[in-house]
């Protein structure tokens, strides 16, 4: 451990959820936040509302990463108000399931430009500060499903983060000798408003006998993202209570 | 927004960067090829950043395909600045 230069910390779908515990945890290992949201501006406001009464620093960005201009635009905004950004979470995420006959291109766009294409734009546009800062945590926020499994209804959203996945190991493999670390998360069941109404037909199968929190998995990716995880990289660290076990 | 330099002040510039990249000083000179050098593709990339922070000049991918020496890294960045 060389210790962290000064920089920020990005995260993208940041107003609720797993993004918002990980905005949170981010922030109290000293990061100046970046707090991205789509729409939800008040859900988001109440992220830097909450990081702010702690202590710590934080903004709200609205953008959907969806859009090509986005990565820039976000990018640019933290840059000037806290330096350069040399943590990158990508959480936003959206679902539109259905079984494939039943797929249209729309909803296989979707999810692929939002889930996998956003995320590359995202850490293409961190990835030249990062190798000059010597300094870099990319995090990815995956799934069991195609990650691990498959999951009937699901198609363009598996495949959208299997694609993450090994995009993750990819561009690991490139930067590691640069000091930047890409890693991913794979969440399981996890109790957000995203899995609400898939989660008790599940429950049964997870040998925690519970679903995790957000909490449980932004305490895997303030590891990851963290100075003391400099040698761990390439890796898709599960988090699912024994689901894949 | 590209900023003006000299030939001089861009080569020195690029010089240092392959230096910090860890090529031998006494092997840096402007026909010294990037593969003789020790310098990879990553390293390129490295050094188009500091070329875009420093002098405004953006150089894409395709731009560094055909570039093989120190020389012709330079001659590059000078045809951006132009």
């Amino acid at each position: 451990m060389n210790g962290r230069p000064d920089g920020s910390a990005l995260v993208t779908g940041a107003s609720r959820g797993i993004g918002a515990a990980i905005a949170t945890a981010l922030a109290r290992e000293g990061w100046p936040v970046g707090v991205n949201y789509r729409s939800d501006e008040d859900a988001a406001n109440a992220v830097v509302d909450e990081i702010t009464s702690e202590g710590g620093r934080a903004k709200a960005l609205k953008g959907d990463v969806a859009d090509t201009d986005t990565a820039d635009a976000l990018f640019a905004a933290l840059e000037e108000e806290f330096g350069p950004v040399l943590v990158l979470v990508n959480n936003a995420g959206v679902r539109a399931d259905g079984l494939a006959p039943m797929i249209d291109d729309d909803d296989w766009d979707k999810v692929v430009d939002t889930n996998l294409s956003a995320a590359f734009r995202l850490t293409r546009r961190a990835l030249r500060p990062m190798i000059r800062s010597r300094y870099g945590r990319v995090v990815n926020i995956a799934s069991i499903v195609g990650a691990v499994r498959g999951n009937a209804g699901q198609a363009n959203y598996a495949a959208s983060k299997a694609g993450l996945v090994a995009m993750t190991r990819t561009v690991a493999a490139e930067v590691a000798r640069r000091g930047v670390t890409v890693n991913a998360v794979a969440p399981g069941l996890i109790e957000t408003d995203m899995t609400e109404g898939i989660a008790e037909n599940l429950l049964e199968h997870v040998p925690a006998h519970r679903a995790g929190t957000p909490e449980e998995v932004a305490e895997c990716v303030r590891f990851l993202a963290s100075d003391g995880a400099g040698y761990v990289t390439g890796v898709c660290l599960t988090v699912d209570g024994g689901l894949t076990a | 927004m590209a900023a003006t330099a000299t030939r001089e002040e861009i080569e020195g510039r690029v010089f240092s960067a392959l230096e910090e990249f860890g090529a031998e000083p006494d092997q840096i000179n402007p026909d010294a090829t990037f593969e003789s050098l020790d310098i990879d593709s990553l390293d390129l990339v490295e050094l188009a950043q500091i070329v875009e922070d420093e002098y405004g000049v953006q150089l894409k991918g395709e731009d560094m395909e055909d570039v093989k020496t120190v020389r012709q890294a330079v001659d590059l960045v000078m045809s951006k600045l132009g």
